[in-house]
């Protein structure tokens, strides 16, 4: 029998169901709430239980990247490792990657101030997408139909400036479906795949309420999945596909603490057992 | 127990766990389990959406 440890910030039916199967498989689980959690330079695996193996599900990125230096710090292995986690994490650094690994990916832009960027929408052409570097759930993701609209989204960053608000990250509009396609990795694996139609606007995203439709995974798909997990590291991934109508398939975002509610619901794999055995083998690696 | 809100009598559920999200809902507001002890429950306000939050 193991222990696996589940560290969360905000419970959700997903964290609740890894533990139910954990438990079912005859595990004990441990879960952690990121937000009281302690850590020092001192803290070693004798005076601080994080069990075999920690899955770290938090829904605040910074936060949980940060909590998994701690974890790899007392050197007890988890998914996903820091690596990984801090590539996914970052939309820039996942575009670089993947096109350094020849895996078709949009056309994307990287601009470090707000007079270049604007210089570079004039030279690109619109449309473009804006999308902020850090961030999930479509939040931020603009269309830039025209001058003005790119003239407003860039105001609107200098006036929020965030350090990351300073990082320019535009896309080309890929000619594709209005939907994309959802598939979970585990360790290099599709093992689940739907598509999210579009609910309206040219957003796909299931926490907008698109809706979910199981997806076959094609040969195709799962080579280029598997290519995509192996480039950022492994894992536990959620990898986003567009169909692109002329250049086929696309990844454009490997997100790296997966949600699967909506997946769960049209698949007919056990997505969170593929994922806590895959966590015991981490243990016995 | 009621809505520090607005005084509402908020809707536990018994299998409601640590960390969950609870909400009123006569005023909308959101509240997360911190602790829970049999049927004693404690609740805190809980963290707004934040910049970096999804997966």
């Amino acid at each position: 029998m193991s222990k696996i440890c589940i560290v969360f910030d905000r419970l959700r039916s997903e964290e609740k169901l890894l533990e139910k199967q954990a438990i079912d498989l005859g595990h004990e689980t441990k879960m952690v709430d990121a937000k009281i959690t302690h850590f020092d330079t001192d803290s070693n695996k004798q005076n601080i239980d994080f069990g075999d193996v920690v899955l770290e599900r938090c829904i605040s990125y910074y936060r949980g990247l940060h909590f998994t230096a701690c974890i790899e710090f007392l050197d007890i292995p988890i998914i996903n490792k820091f690596s990984v986690s801090s590539l996914c994490g970052n939309k820039m650094l996942t575009s670089i990657i993947l096109k350094k690994n020849n895996i078709p990916t949009p056309k994307t832009y990287f601009s470090f101030s707000a007079d270049a960027a604007l210089e570079n929408i004039e030279k690109i052409g619109y449309p473009l997408i804006i999308k902020p570097v850090v961030g999930s759930w479509g939040r931020s993701v603009i269309p830039l139909k025209d001058r003005d609209t790119a003239d407003a989204i860039i105001e609107q960053r200098g006036i929020t400036d965030g350090p990351l608000d300073r990082i320019f990250y535009l896309q080309e509009v890929v000619d594709r479906p209005p939907r994309d396609i959802r598939v979970i990795t585990v360790n290099d694996r599709p093992i689940a795949a739907m598509y999210r139609k579009s609910s309206g606007g040219f957003k796909t995203n299931v926490a907008l309420g698109a809706d979910p439709e199981i997806c076959d995974i094609t040969n195709e798909m799962e080579d280029l999945c598997t290519k995509a997990s192996k480039a950022v590291g492994g894992g536990i991934l959620g990898i986003d596909l567009m169909e692109d109508k002329k250049r086929g398939l696309m990844v454009h975002e490997i997100n790296n603490t997966v949600e699967f509610k909506g997946l769960i619901k049209v698949s007919k794999t056990n997505i969170p057992k593929e994922m806590i055995e895959f966590a015991l083998d981490s243990i016995r690696k | 127990m009621n809505c520090p809100e607005c005084d509402a009598e908020l809707n536990i559920p018994d299998d409601a766990a640590v960390g969950e999200i609870i909400s009123c809902s006569d005023c909308g507001a959101d509240f997360e389990i911190s602790k829970k002890d049999g049927s004693t429950v404690e609740i805190k306000q809980a963290e707004t959406v934040g910049e970096d939050w999804g997966e």
